[in-house]
């Protein structure tokens, strides 16, 4: 079979063969803020569907569940009818616009710290680093041939790999029911089908993505990269290399190229003793390459600000371990800007941080985020929690009654979105001798009004009919208001029409 | 071509070639995965084309080696269903109908079962509304010309109205005065004119009066001394608002003259019983449902049809 590189047989590449990556273990403060991060996000993961929050005997008592059956969304105190679905579009949208205002103010720090793909891969390599040891132990075993000790050791990881992604794909249905409930249907077998094939899903998707794909899902799959691309100006914090303190890289000195040329051949260290003022033109990078050995997607920070790089710090702390070690200053690699880095090089003071922060953009950003919020926070808290909507049958429009007169019938709807159930008053009002009545009363009950009991979080749907005097409009407005009877009261209001039959001539 | 080839110098990529207003495309290999996974596509298509129907043939397409069909599946839903209505459907035929109203849950899924059956066999006559048309009535008001309490409608629906060859179906005739020369024309528009009265759509006339003493003699035997009708025979009340065919003064004068006689199916001889049932508590759901006598009277369809009215 042909290879794929041999298509066009002139040996070019179509298909590139994957670099894998063996990212090295680091310490530091980016390294512990990451930790950090991956613990609380984690836990907010693990234990939000485990939250309880009573709610009354009405409604469910977990504190964050997404009830598709039921189409009811609770968050604490706060319960979303599907009616109330932008509130949910809201958050989204500001999910959105936090994410454009993380990035003007700190640059990828979303895709470098609290992505679930970064956080899952960590997680991942975590546990690949515990079994196979470090990078160079673990570059040795992928070259060591098949035995049983490296069979025993890639079964003991796919399998913390597969607990982990069951465990991850686990946790998500707890949101969707409640969690005792299904955790206990779910061991015994006996949940429902749907709660199975998510977890099988799940668990698959982390496996892949966090254990095999890893930094292939950032750097090919993921669109955010792409559109970071498109959002980062010369204000936005990356990750740099400062190769104008970095260059020209002495590894050891004997491959520093520029300084041998200038010493002709003599070992470098005599003509750095013969000649100290050659240390000036000696950059600070020693080509030790361990920015790029802890590099989770492989990529080599010092040619420049990149795709591939998700700007989680590691490099950072890699490279200020080195600087330390050979007494030089620290972040020679750091999170700086363009114009800073610019700025830097004509040895000028860089942007103050604040000034940085509170330009244009950033508040731009933060307005549209804050004003969405506060605008979605005035609503949720003036929302009417008694709605009306009235449907008039279309067919027949209008029926003779015996006694002459004409009855329209009409669907209405009362919502009661309060966990507890409630007497409501629905009257008419609009047009002159209309009554109305529920078809369990009768017409002998007509009135202007009728009282209706609506069962706790939930729609009642009441047929009722109006009857007005047969002379008339044909058309008539007229409006339906319903009105809670306990002490919290409220009402709402929907109009529709009368109709009768156009006056034979 | 090859001697063409440029190098992207930042990224060390060859350009493919192409240009648009200077921007040009670099040639980036894919990953090797992308290719493994549509190798991995093409092996699902082969097992899939081997599982399922796949390959059209002639009359249809190849089945497959699982024996799936879309029509498989809708029977098994199907069945499905069924078996899901079952307990509904026989605690529908195990309850008297006249107690079905105090269950809600019950009620719920005969009207709505009984809407569905409406749909199917109700509409072509009564409309999909079911308000009816000329010489079809309005289900919908508070008129009934044989009773309209969920015994009673159980019991036309099962049995129709006029329908031959159905011993218990109701049945009555009116006489065609006018055409079997029974009253004279003069006597028809004085009839009708007392009629018109008698539903105030017109005021006293010498006509009318004149026609008063026709009714007595003539129609008050089914339509009542007061013109109140007589739900035993069907006789439609005629001082109300409400025409089964029409109120003005022609269509009222061809009733006298030539009679009515408007026929519906038997449809216990059709459906099943749970079906009649649930159709005649939609038909009672419409707005003009009357209660239950406490006292069950006798099915009207059992009072003795009065000699002079009696089918023919």
């Amino acid at each position: 079979m042909a290879h794929p590189q041999d298509l066009t047989g002139d040996g070019q590449q179509f298909f590139e063969a994957r670099r894998k990556v063996f990212p090295k273990a680091v310490d530091g403060p980016f390294r512990r803020l990451k930790w950090a991060i991956m613990l609380v996000a984690l836990a907010i993961y693990y234990v939000t569907p485990w939250l309880r929050w009573n709610r009354g005997p009405y409604a469910p008592d977990q504190a964050v569940l997404v009830d598709l059956a039921h189409r009811r969304f609770y968050m604490f105190s706060i319960e979303i009818w599907p009616h109330e679905f932008y509130y949910v579009a809201g958050l989204l949208i500001m999910a959105g616009i936090g994410l454009f205002l993380v990035t003007s103010a700190v640059g990828r720090a979303w895709c470098g710290y609290a992505c679930p793909q970064t956080v899952w891969t960590d997680l991942f390599v975590h546990v690949e680093r515990a079994i196979d040891g470090d990078r160079n132990a673990q570059i040795k075993l992928q070259r060591a041939p098949w035995g049983p000790s490296k069979i025993a050791r890639r079964i003991a990881k796919h399998s913390i790999w597969l607990v982990i992604g069951a465990l991850t794909g686990g946790a998500w249905i707890f949101y969707f029911a409640d969690a005792p409930t299904l955790g206990r249907a779910f061991v015994q077998g006996s949940a429902p089908f749907v709660a199975y094939a998510t977890v099988g899903v799940l668990t698959a998707t982390t496996y892949i993505f966090g254990g095999l794909m890893r930094e292939q899902v950032c750097i090919y799959m993921c669109p955010w990269p792409r559109i970071q691309s498109a959002m980062l100006d010369e204000k936005s914090l990356t990750v740099t290399y400062k190769a104008w303190r970095g260059e020209p890289r002495s590894h050891g000195l004997k491959r520093a190229e520029p300084l041998a040329q200038v010493v002709l051949g003599t070992p470098s260290l005599v003509a750095l003793i013969e000649q100290p003022e050659l240390a000036s033109r000696i950059g600070d990078c020693i080509d030790c390459n361990a920015c790029v050995a802890v590099c989770p997607t492989g990529i080599d920070i010092r040619e420049g600000s990149q795709i591939g790089c998700i700007t989680c710090g590691l490099c950072i702390d890699a490279c200020d371990g080195i600087m330390a070690k050979i007494g030089r200053p620290s972040r020679l690699i750091g999170y700086t800007t363009d114009l800073d880095a610019r700025l830097a090089q004509a040895g000028e003071a860089p942007v103050p941080a604040l000034k940085r922060l509170f330009r244009p953009r950033t508040l731009l950003y933060f307005g549209a985020w804050a004003g969405i919020g506060l605008a979605m926070l005035f609503a949720l808290g003036n929302r009417e929690r008694i709605g009306i909507g009235v449907l008039q049958t279309r067919n027949p429009q209008w029926v003779r009654l015996s006694d002459g007169s004409i009855r329209n019938g009409y669907t209405v709807k009362v919502r009661n979105m309060e966990e507890r159930p409630r007497s409501v008053e629905i009257a008419i009002s609009g047009v002159p001798g209309a009554v109305l009545w529920t078809e369990e009363a009768g017409r002998n009950q007509a009135a202007r009004s009728v009282r209706v009991d609506v069962a706790p979080d939930q729609v009642a749907q009441v047929p009722l009919f109006v009857s007005a005097p047969g002379a008339g409009p044909t058309r008539a407005d007229l409006a339906f208001t319903v009105r809670a009877l306990d002490k919290e009261g409220g009402s709402a209001r929907d109009t529709s029409f009368f109709e009768r039959p156009e006056p034979t001539p | 071509m090859a001697d063409e080839k440029r190098i992207d110098e930042p990224t060390g990529t060859s350009f493919v070639g192409h240009e648009w207003d200077g921007i040009e495309e670099l040639d980036t290999p894919m990953p090797r995965w992308w290719l493994y996974t549509f190798y991995a596509c093409i092996a699902f298509a082969a097992v899939m084309v081997v599982l399922y129907p796949a390959i059209p043939m002639l009359h249809s397409a190849s089945t497959g080696v699982l024996g799936w069909s879309s029509h498989g599946d809708l029977a098994k839903e199907m069945a499905a269903d069924h078996a899901r209505r079952a307990p509904v459907m026989h605690a529908l035929e195990q309850t008297p109908i006249e107690q079905i109203p105090a269950d809600p849950k019950l009620l719920r899924a005969a009207q709505e079962g009984g809407h569905s059956a409406f749909k199917v066999y109700c509409t072509q006559c009564h409309g999909a509304g079911a308000a009816g048309a000329k010489g079809y009535p309005n289900l919908n008001d508070d008129d009934w010309l044989w009773g309209g309490d969920l015994k009673t409608i159980q019991q036309t629906l099962l049995h129709g109205v006029r329908q031959p060859g159905d011993d218990e179906t109701r049945m009555s005739q009116m006489p065609a005065f006018g055409r079997d020369g029974i009253l004279k024309p003069a006597e028809v528009q004085d009839v009708v004119s007392y009629v018109r009265f008698l539903s105030k759509q017109e005021g006293v006339t010498a006509s009318s009066r004149r026609g008063a003493a026709v009714f007595t003699a003539n129609c008050a035997v089914c339509h009542g001394d007061a013109g109140k009708g007589n739900r035993a025979v069907g006789a439609p009340n005629l001082t109300d608002g409400i025409w089964l065919y029409g109120g003005d003064r022609d269509t009222i004068t061809e009733t006298v003259t030539n009679a009515r006689y408007g026929i519906m199916p038997a449809w216990g001889a059709r459906l099943d019983p749970v079906t009649v049932k649930m159709l005649a508590i939609y038909v009672h759901s419409l707005g003009g449902g009357e209660k239950t006598p406490v006292d069950p009277v006798p099915a009207p369809a059992e009072t003795p049809v009065p000699a002079a009215v009696a089918a023919r």
